[in-house]
């Protein structure tokens, strides 16, 4: 499968921003795993083919980043802070809730795929603490009831 | 002078600061319409920031008018340069800048047009780190309602200053808050730190003339440009001027993003803006500047908040952002997670870097776990001192030592007996939940 014409045609776009194509690689990655789901091996081989470019080369910078999900996830990917500010304020609570509440060990994905549970380091939240992003929202000030309602009122 | 002078945060509490037409009616884009209009040139802009004394709000506190300097002569040296504004925000503690962006992102794109116009660069890169959606999408917006305004792009305002303002996203790595690090991502590479030299100043974005500065640096240029260098000059203590946005976390009340002048004790800030510390418990320790300062102990909390004093009591201002600890917190559990965060981080080019910080989080996670090695606590003092100060390409493994170092001096007692008892005292029951595997 070669990259979606939707993506080509945004892509050629964005490359205009820049002196050397290669430098719309993290913004790629976002749009396509945000298109995809997941960065899977051929969805790197495809952008790679795009930018002219090795996968290895691809899948080299892909791997460095903790956004770019190279493994399949849930519908819904819930990442909980758990860094200092969030973990003196209850972090490791509101972790034990989201995962008791979506079913998803930690790390993994709930038995009916709709979520995936992960802890992330420091997401610039640290007045609001604790806190999550569900699919790219914040989610501050919780608490430990407070994160059970919000993962279960996800459709 | 004037603790109550505050201007950094006035626009952004007015409800629809966001939108051209509500930032436009405050004042946005006024400091770029004189200096356009009046013709002020580029030196008169990097004399007056030079003047005010601005320094770096992104941790290092480096004067800003200096760094512009730095750019090379462009009759001289014809090549195209850029500015790369720092939005990478993630040293732990700190949340200023998303402030900033999403609620008065106009305000934020004046000042990076006329840092821009300073150096002379004919386009300006903002790296948001990836998690920041909403500050992104409305830094986006507004740079879209400015171009559409002539503010942004071709002979803004009808001058000959043109400029293009682009919005680029990271993806969680801190390492990318490091300027050559951001610089190598925004090239579409891993965040690898480069050696210094060349500076960006000489070989930057694409090795191009490049001045790298902070969300919060670049604000306060318009205010500079409005009311001049000397108002600015007149808030502040002898070597930090101005005022700057407070970041206070962890065990307090009243948790936030506050506006204070240098010269501040943390003490004021901590009972009279914060609310005191939570469950009415007492102070043990904080960080006055990130996670990657030394921790200070709670009798510390007089210390005026500017970056001479800070340092007196052996710490830094770092991004003023103030971690504050209970007396209920055990120190091991807060060095682990600490100690975490750097290996986690860690780019690993340099082998002090990647491997100390695994020691360290690995040794600090035992002690914390009941596991300490009777000699732990020695181990931590010289992995620490092998790791700093400058020993590796960029500062990531001193930002690691420094914290260890301060916790060993402050709190060794504690942390011996964790490793003497076999158990941390102060440990906390932690609760249960399952975890897989798979996480990379």
């Amino acid at each position: 499968m070669a990259l979606e014409a939707n993506l080509v045609a945004e892509f050629d776009q964005l490359a205009k921003n820049y002196p050397e194509k290669r430098a719309i690689m993290m913004l790629a990655l976002h749009r396509l795993q945000d298109v995809r789901g997941w960065l899977s091996p051929e969805a790197l081989e495809d952008l790679a083919a795009y930018l002219g470019m090795e996968p290895v080369e691809v899948f080299g910078v892909a791997s460095f980043y903790p956004m770019y999900r190279l493994r399949p996830c849930g519908q819904h990917v819930v990442s909980i802070c758990h860094n200092i500010s969030c973990d003196l304020r209850g972090a490791q609570d509101i972790v034990a809730a989201v995962c008791e509440a979506t079913g998803a060990p930690l790390h993994g994905t709930s038995p009916d795929g709709k979520f995936t549970v992960t802890t992330v380091e420091c997401a610039g939240a640290c007045a609001n603490a604790p806190m999550f992003d569900l699919d790219g929202v914040y989610h501050e000030d919780l608490t430990p009831e407070k994160a059970k309602q919000i993962v279960r009122s996800v459709k | 002078m004037s603790q109550t002078e505050r201007y950094l945060l006035t626009r952004a509490n007015i409800e629809g600061a966001h939108q051209l037409a509500v930032a436009e009616k405050h004042g946005a884009y006024e400091a770029l319409r004189k200096v356009l209009k009046e013709g002020i040139p580029y030196s008169t802009v990097i004399d007056e920031v030079k003047k005010s004394g601005l320094r770096g709000r992104g941790g290092a506190g480096f004067s800003t008018g200096m760094k512009w300097t730095f750019m090379p002569d462009p009759a001289k040296d014809p090549r195209p340069r850029y500015l790369a504004v720092n939005a990478d925000e993630s040293e732990p503690g700190t949340c200023k800048d998303r402030v900033i962006m999403q609620r008065d992102p106009h305000g934020f794109v004046e000042g990076v047009l006329l840092a821009a116009y300073a150096i002379r660069a004919q386009a300006a890169y903002i790296y948001v780190r990836g998690e920041y959606r909403l500050p992104h999408d409305r830094v986006k917006a507004a740079i879209e309602e400015a171009r559409a305004k002539n503010l942004v792009g071709k002979n803004i305002l009808g001058s000959d200053f043109s400029c293009e303002v682009y919005m680029h996203r990271g993806g969680g790595a801190y390492i990318c808050g490091e300027e050559t690090g951001l610089m190598e991502s925004l090239e579409g590479k891993r965040g690898h730190p480069r050696p210094k030299p060349p500076f960006p100043a000489m070989f930057g974005l694409w090795g191009q003339p490049t001045t790298v500065n902070n969300v919060e640096t670049v604000f306060n240029v318009p205010f500079i440009m409005n009311r001049g260098s000397a108002w600015f000059a007149s808030l502040g203590t002898a070597n930090s001027k101005g005022n700057f946005l407070c970041g206070i976390s962890g065990h307090v009340n009243k948790p936030g993003v506050y506006e204070f002048s240098f010269g501040i004790t943390a003490k004021e800030i901590l009972e009279q803006h914060a609310g005191g510390m939570w469950k009415g418990r007492g102070l043990k320790a904080w960080f006055p500047g990130g996670s990657s300062c030394s921790l200070l102990k709670g009798a510390d909390i007089d210390v005026v908040l500017d970056h001479d004093s800070l340092r007196t009591r052996g710490s830094s201002l770092g991004t003023a952002a103030m971690i504050m600890i209970d007396d209920h917190t055990s120190m091991a559990r807060v060095m682990e997670i600490i100690s975490r965060f750097y290996d986690h981080e860690s780019c690993g080019q340099c082998s002090q870097c990647r491997e100390g910080t695994q020691w360290l989080s690995q040794i600090f996670r035992r002690i914390a776990h009941g596991k300490g090695k009777a000699d732990d606590v020695a181990t931590l003092e010289a992995l620490a001192k092998g790791m700093a100060p400058g020993k590796t390409i960029c500062a990531l493994s001193d930002a690691a030592a420094i914290p260890t170092l301060s916790a060993v001096r402050l709190f060794k007692d504690e942390l011996i007996e964790c490793v003497t008892r076999q158990a941390d005292p102060l440990a906390v029951p932690q609760p249960h939940y399952a975890v897989a595997g798979g996480h990379h």
